[in-house]
């Protein structure tokens, strides 16, 4: 066969994905981009759209909302998963560490509007929690815990401390046992050889799956809309109030353009971040 | 002492994840109004009125049809494009990867936004092919990166083996290629089916009548907490379980094969 129908075939087989992803993924994002330069109302060409995003305050303020509640729930994700994918790898038995896994991740399988919805029946004004606080007699009024920035934390850590506990076990295991053991042949106690050796060791892949909840959790409008409540808003549900509320996409393209901007400057601050800890 | 904490912090935290389940299903089992305590039942009611919402119903099928073919569209041109990166010395191919992969990292309401103002600019209307559409660019990256990862050169020789003995090159590709990436592919389709079964926020802003299941679950929502929304939530989550459930076992059958 010669070297041009060689290369014939090869392009007749990638041409399929590549157009489709040029056409409907990078075509609509240029679409976006020029959309977000014509704001609603104006005639021509104008930066209104984003002057707008650094005048208006309550703008503004949903992108802190959204870095506050986006770092809050990584933080606490991370904490709260590494010990459990350590017990997990570690404490628990070998031939139980499958089952134990597959059950820790199993309401990941919920759809997830249901799962955010769950969370509504646990935490509402006659929910799971009030009721059995106000029967037991710890407080004599319903508290409230739906419709607000707790909500949505603990809405978002339930997921992530799901996922995380999947990547932070899988590194845990990829570990050789000889590191651990080395570290006590040179007298170093359980503690030490986890602070000096284990966590540094699994640093990366801590960061790796940290990344990904901030990723995820930035763009999410589903856990915010649900258990937040418009109380407050994150930058998500105004991108959507944009479009829902005001038809203007405009606005909305230029919100979104601004999103990805911050998680591109995250990517980049977090990608040096690791290739540091490689080195 | 180790041993004892771990177990209590164990315990706390699948208490945790398990909670908010525990009291879906529990739930759905009301027999009065609310789905709030105290528990009256068991009683079936609120799944009898799932089954016969006509919504719900017809949301199910098109959630189940739209899941199938972009899964199917998304793992055929993952296998094209991967078999051509594998195979063929292309030009700029670290470039073409890297656009084909590149949707992994924006978010979903992003791509669908941009989608949803490009089609208004082409006049195409809101319908359960342009949400399939969006489905095929957030599951592309996925399919073709795991099918790629396993195009070994070992499978290179045997195709090459099949092409001296006479097969036709769409021959190899239907006969010897696909056959041996039978896992690779059976796994990006059902990671990419998984994933559209549940995306929502495309599905939101590029549908409009005829929708899918996780958007019918959602204007459920507005009608507040509600026994129904727990009956469907149950039954999709019964559903998840069981695939995933053969998932894990044809893909067990197939590693100890």
């Amino acid at each position: 066969m010669s070297a041009f129908t060689n290369n014939r075939i090869g392009w007749a087989s990638v041409t399929p994905a590549v157009l489709w992803t040029l056409v409907f993924f990078c075509v609509p994002f240029v679409a976006m981009a020029v959309a977000s330069l014509y704001p609603k109302g104006a005639d021509g060409l104008s930066l209104a759209n984003y002057t707008q995003f650094f005048i208006n305050p309550s703008y503004w303020r949903a992108l802190t909302n959204s870095l506050e509640v986006t770092a809050m729930v990584t933080v606490i994700s991370v904490l709260l998963a590494y010990p459990f994918a350590w017990i997990l790898a570690f404490v628990v038995p070998e031939r139980w560490q499958r089952l134990a896994l597959m059950l820790a991740v199993l309401p990941f399988w919920t759809s997830y509007v249901v799962r955010s919805y769950s969370w509504l029946l646990v935490l509402a004004e006659k929910g799971v929690i009030n009721s059995a606080l106000v029967n037991s007699g710890f407080i004599s009024e319903p508290i409230q815990l739906a419709n607000t920035r707790g909500a949505t934390v603990i809405g978002f850590v339930h997921f992530f401390v799901m996922l995380l506990t999947l990547t932070i076990f899988a590194n845990l295991k990829q570990l050789s046992p000889n590191y651990a053991k080395a570290a006590a042949d040179l007298g170093a106690s359980p503690l030490q050889s986890f602070i000096h050796v284990i966590l540094p060791l699994t640093l990366p892949g801590i960061m790796v799956g940290a990344f990904l909840t901030f990723v995820l959790a930035i763009g999410d409008y589903i856990t915010p809309q649900i258990l937040g409540g418009n109380n407050e808003l994150l930058m998500p549900q105004l991108i959507m109030m944009q479009i829902g509320r005001r038809g203007d996409f405009a606005s909305a393209s230029a919100l979104s353009i601004i999103l990805m901007a911050v998680v591109t400057v995250a990517y980049f601050a977090c990608a040096r971040w690791l290739k540091i800890e490689r080195a | 002492m180790v041993r004892a904490v771990s177990i209590l912090y164990a315990a706390l935290l699948y208490g945790f994840i398990f909670l908010p389940v525990a009291v879906l299903v529990l739930f759905s089992f009301q027999g009065t109004l609310f789905p709030i305590p105290p528990f009256n039942g068991p009683s079936l009611r609120w799944y009898a009125a799932v089954l016969s919402d006509a919504r719900l119903t017809s949301g199910l099928l098109n959630s189940i049809l739209v899941a199938v073919v972009t899964s199917a569209i998304a793992t055929l041109l993952g296998f094209l494009s991967a078999w051509g990166f594998a195979r063929f010395p292309l030009p700029a191919a670290n470039l073409l990867r890297g656009l084909i992969t590149l949707p992994l990292t924006v978010s979903y309401l992003i791509i669908g936004m941009g989608l949803l103002i490009f089609f208004n600019w082409i006049s195409l209307p809101k319908s359960l092919m342009a949400a399939g559409i969006g489905h095929v660019v957030i599951n592309l990256p996925l399919c073709f990166a795991i099918i790629y990862s396993q195009m070994g050169d070992h499978q290179a020789n045997i195709e090459r083996a099949a092409r001296d003995l006479g097969a036709q090159e769409w021959q190899v590709l239907t006969l010897v290629t696909a056959p041996m990436l039978w896992p690779a592919l059976f796994a990006s389709f059902f990671l990419a089916m998984t994933f559209s079964w549940d995306e929502f926020v495309i599905a939101f802003l590029l549908t409009r009548f005829d929708t899918t299941l996780p958007v019918e679950i959602w204007n459920l929502l507005r009608a507040g907490l509600n026994p129904k929304t727990n009956a469907v939530g149950a039954l999709v989550f019964g559903v998840s379980i069981v695939l995933a459930i053969i998932f894990e076992l044809v893909a067990f059958r197939k590693r100890a094969a």
